[in-house]
Formats: structure tokens, sequence, C-alpha cells
């Protein structure tokens, strides 16, 4: 069941919540939407379900436009950040509350809830209320209840945003798999990159209400088409004047801000042609990965990544003499006008 | 022990068995000390001034026909006004909630005017308006109803004084529910009337309940309002407690207490209704 978006823009007073939007998710696939708050990802999402009425443009979902049909008719899955799961009604009384609504033979709601308490884990916990229930558990019974009614599409909205770190992992991983199985046109949105990368099959870069970039998580890490992709995605380094400094051949003639990954940067304890001498103030471990922020001169460091072993054969010490030298280098002439108003990155120095 | 502080709990093992008194705190003597003056001593007096009469005479007063009137007054009025309380106060509230306009701030500090308006003043007005030649008794008098001086108009007057009850109990719980419960439903495929019977009023029902009880007490209570608005005619509309100021009036104190007792047991068990009603409320919370 695909989903086409066609020019769709929506404005909430003198805010443009969506401009221009235009995406195509084919069949079974995993979508994630990302994007910081206030990106639009989630009218977006809203819009889709029909939450939110587009001020122009179209939804398309399974070759029917849907623009203007009432979300109870659309048949779509939704799955919600807070669960809004009914309080008042056990996990079986949730998941079987879209089967009721539909009428559905009283045999036949019993068969398909125990399937779906089999499938979201929750196999004795069909009678207890959802207060009685774990986060992680909460949403698996959302989960089950959005399910429970064959969508054509599942839309979920911040999925795993409640939830703490180690029961988020545990559950995107889940749905990733469960999404291999079912095979169910699913649209998500985070704010978080490392889950969008980790769960989507397609990642859609989002912005003040327009789409930056739309491409495979690798395509979207590799290649990031514009600077807010470049430092939304990933860690980045952004250097604004970076010429006087890095006066080396991977510097184009424009005077734009340069990009660079904390890893694609060489760390070494003596001097390389090319390399930058800086001062080393500070180490952060982070379990197997090292950050290390690195001083060039007064009120300008820049964010290098290594790893504990690198950290070992280098043994290196805070306030220590350290040469640095990129590896990778990216900057996006076409926007240097456009890219200091556009984003704030995750590190500027 | 609830009274005693953890470090005398501590010492209990050690020593040798302290007294009860010993370990009596000072909030808890201001407590019962307060409460005792307030509310229990009067409770105990107007049982024992009842008792003095006779079991058999108690029971003669209490349910003599005037007396059983007057309660049928009370209790059922106060039903009725508190039931309409119950919808109009829900949907008053879900307004408030839900809703913004202007003026929505003054509109809901009025809500609370019933609490802080004297009784007669309430009366007064009210017994101006609805009287035949008052602006809205005036309007259906031609049709043969009267309302000042009638059961109407103790209805009327409950309906004023019960009305904050509800609201203040649902507006929190209201504000509480999510939206997106709504659109949950909405997305299951649920129709507005069916997600208001499956969803809303199931969650909202305990608080809704425990507002009409509220305001029940305080209606089958209410005198001062009433009093203006009603001709106080037994078996017409005569509301129990000015019946209890009547045989006051009289001095016939034993059965002013008797009936009072009965309106205390009355008040007691509503008051168990409310107490149970909110825990049942507090059962879906996190």
């Amino acid at each position: 069941m695909s989903i086409v978006v066609e020019r769709v823009s929506k404005k909430f007073g003198n805010f443009q919540a969506l401009e221009d939007i235009n995406i195509n998710v084919e069949s079974g696939k995993l979508v994630a939407l990302l994007g910081p708050s206030g990106s639009g990802k989630s009218t977006l999402l809203r819009t889709i379900a029909g939450l939110e009425i587009p001020d122009t443009g179209s939804i398309v979902i399974n070759g029917q436009d849907t623009t203007y049909l009432d979300i109870r008719k659309r048949n779509i899955g939704f799955v919600f950040q807070h669960y809004a799961l009914f309080k008042h009604l056990t996990v079986r009384q949730n998941i079987a509350f879209g089967l009721e609504i539909r009428k559905t033979p009283r045999q036949a709601i019993k068969r398909k809830v125990d399937e779906l308490i089999e499938l979201v884990q929750l196999r004795g916990l069909g009678d207890r209320y959802p207060n009685q229930l774990s986060g992680g558990q909460r949403q698996r019974v959302g989960l089950a209840r959005a399910l429970a009614v064959d969508p054509q599409v599942l839309l979920l909205d911040e999925p795993f945003g409640a939830l703490d770190a180690k029961v988020r992992k545990e559950l995107r991983d889940w749905v990733r798999r469960l999404h291999d199985e079912v095979h169910l046109t699913s649209i998500f949105v985070t704010h978080d990159q490392e889950e969008a990368m980790a769960v989507a099959d397609e990642i859609v870069v989002m912005n003040h209400g327009r789409i930056e970039q739309i491409g495979s998580p690798d395509e979207v890490y590799e290649n990031p088409a514009t600077p807010f992709v470049m430092s939304f995605v990933g860690e980045v380094n952004v250097l604004r004047n970076a010429r006087s400094l890095l006066s080396n051949a991977y510097l184009s003639s424009s005077s734009s801000p340069v990009y660079i990954r904390p890893h694609d940067i060489d760390i070494d304890t003596f001097p390389h042609p090319g390399s930058v001498s800086t001062m080393l103030v500070r180490i952060i471990p982070i379990g197997w990965e090292i950050q290390l922020e690195l001083q060039i001169e007064e009120n300008f460091t820049i964010a290098a990544q290594i790893n504990r072993e690198q950290l070992n054969q280098l043994d290196l010490q805070v306030g220590q003499q350290v040469y640095l030298k990129p590896r990778n280098v990216k900057s996006f002439p076409e926007f240097a006008h456009s890219s200091q108003q556009h984003f704030t990155s995750v590190n500027v120095k | 022990m609830a009274i005693s502080s953890p470090s005398y709990q501590a010492a209990d093992k050690i020593k040798p068995k302290q007294s009860y008194w010993s370990k009596i705190s000072l909030p808890w003597v201001v407590t019962i000390t307060h409460l005792s003056i307030v509310l229990l001593l009067p409770m105990a007096a107007l049982i024992t001034k009842s008792l003095t009469v006779g079991p058999r005479e108690f029971w003669e007063v209490a349910t003599q026909p005037v007396a059983i009137s007057a309660y049928e007054v009370s209790f059922v009025t106060a039903l009725f006004a508190c039931m309409i309380n119950g919808v109009m106060g829900t949907i008053i509230a879900w307004v408030l909630v839900r809703y913004q306009f202007p003026g929505k701030k003054i509109i809901d500090a009025t809500i609370d005017i019933p609490f802080a308006l004297p009784t007669s003043v309430a009366g007064l007005v009210l017994a101006a308006l609805y009287t035949t030649n008052g602006w809205l008794g005036q309007l259906v008098a031609p049709f043969g109803i009267a309302i000042a001086f009638t059961r109407l108009g103790v209805l009327i007057a409950m309906l004023f004084i019960s009305i904050p009850f509800v609201v203040r109990t649902v507006q929190p719980v209201l504000m509480e529910l999510e939206p997106e419960i709504e659109e949950a439903a909405w997305s299951l495929g649920a129709s507005a009337s069916q997600t208001f019977r499956r969803v809303l009023l199931p969650i909202l029902l305990p608080s809704i309940l425990t507002g009409v009880a509220l305001g029940f007490a305080r209606a089958v209570g209410e005198y001062g309002t009433v009093v203006l608005i009603a001709s106080s005619v037994p078996f017409r509309d005569l509301i129990a407690p000015i019946l209890v100021l009547q045989r006051l009036e009289q001095y016939d104190y034993g059965s002013a207490a008797v009936i009072g007792t009965v309106l205390l047991i009355a008040s007691l068990i509503i008051l168990l209704i409310v107490n149970l009603l909110q825990q049942w409320s507090r059962c879906y919370a996190d």
C-alpha cells in the first residue's frame, strides 16, 4: 500500500508548518520523518493520518485520494508518543476496541486479540490495565491496538520518545524485525537521527516545514544534500573561517563554511605534512568511543573521535600537543548565503 | 503505630514497652482537639439531644407524615437538581477546558459564585427573578407555571447552589485527558458518539458522579437560598432543614434534634458514597 504526498502545504496562523511537501512511499517500506522539533514532521504525519487537513496538495493512499477523507474511514493504524491507551480498558479490551467498533464477531475478536498479544509479546498480561504496565509494554499495546484493524498503513508519532534509553533501543529493534515480518507500509516520526538510521529503509529529513533530503540512511549520512542534513544527521564540526587554518587542497575556493565529521579526523602526536597543531583540552570517554576536544586557538576548538585502542596507543594526556589532519571535508558553496540562518549545528565551535 | 515517629519505633525494640501516651506527638493532639471541638462534639450533642426522647418516640417523630414529606421534597428535588447539573456541569467543564473564547477566565471564575455568595443574597435574587412578576417568572406565568414558592423554586435554588461541584470535579480530569485519547479512538474507526460513549464517558464518569454526590449533599443541606424562594408550606415545598427550624421556633427541641439526626445520618451515608466514588476515580490513574 503506497503513500503519495503531493505538493502539500499547511499553515497554522502565520506559521508555515509544511511547505510544498512531496513524498512517495513505496508499498512495504518503513520510512522515517526526521527533524528537530518544529520542523513539521509530526504535522506531516498527522496530515497523512487525516488528523490535519492540508491547505493545498493531496494525500494519496494506495491509489485513492484521501486528502479530505475522514480519519475514521482511512483505515490507518496510528501509534502515539504517549501511548494514548484507553486507561479504563484492559490490554485485551484496548486491542479489541477497533474490532468491536467494526462489529467483528466475538470469536474472531478473541482469535485476533490472542494472536496480537502473542505477536507483541504480552502473553499473560491481557487482563492488566495500562497503569499496571511499563512504558515499553504500553507502547506494545499501542502497536497491537493499531495493528488489530488490519490497517493499510501504520503511522507512528515518536513511538519510542517517552521510553528510557535501553527499552527504546530494544523496542525499536523489535519494531524493525516486526516490520520485516509483516511488511506493512509504515511511516514513523523521530528527532533522533540514530533511531532513524537504525530502523528506517528511507529517511526524510525535514527542517522548517520543508524537506531537506530524502534517501537511504547511508545516502543521508554519506552524501548529505544540505548543510542542515550534514549537521543534523551525525556529529559535525563547522569551520566558518577554515581557509587560514587548513590551507590544503580540500578547500574549495569559496568562503563557505567547511564541515568535518569528528571521526574523519586523523590524530597523531607528531606533525605530518598538512597537519595542524592543536592542544588537547578534554578527553570524553564514552565506552569504546573516545571524544577529544582539540583547541586550535583561543575560543576555537574542534571535536575529534577516536576509539579506546587508539587512545591507548597514542597515550594521550590532557594539555598535550597533538596534530590533526582531516581525512574528509565537505562544503556547500551553493548554500553559502543561506546556511547561517538556516540552522544551528550540533558542534559549532 | 501511625502517631509515633520512626525513632520511637526503633527504640521500641530495645527498651521495655513504653506507655502509649508518651508517644503522642503534638500535631496529633492538635488535630484531635480541634476536630473534637468543631466536629465531633456538635454531632455527639445532636445525637444525645435526639436520644432524650425514647426510641419509640424517636421513630414516631422521625416518620411522621410532615417529616416524610419534607425528606421527600429535600432528597428528590436535590436528586433532580444534581442530575441536571451532572449533565450541564460536564458540558460546561468541557467547554471551559477545550474551547478558547474571550471572557473565558471570567466565566470560569463565575462558576464559584455560589460558593462565595451569602445564600440569603442568592435567595433574594432568585426570588426576585422567579416570582410571577419577576423577569423570568413573568415569562412562564401566562402558561400557568409558578416557579417561586413552589417545588420548582426549590429546584432552581438547588440548581444554583450545586452547579460548581460537578464543574470543579470534572474540570481537572478533563485537563489531564490528552486529546490523543480521542484521536486514538477515531483512528480505530469510532464515530464521535462512539468515542464519547465508549472512551470519554467511562473515564469521566467517576468524577461526574463524585461531583453529583457532593452537589447532592450540598443541595440537601441548603437552607438560606431555599427559605427565600419556597413558601415552606408542609406537604408542598417544605424541605427538611426548614422543618427543623420550624420545630425550633415552636420550642420543640426534641423533635428538631430527631429530624436533625436523620439528616446527619443521611449526610454521612452520602459522604461515604463520595469517598468510594473518589477511590474509584483514582483507580485508572498512573
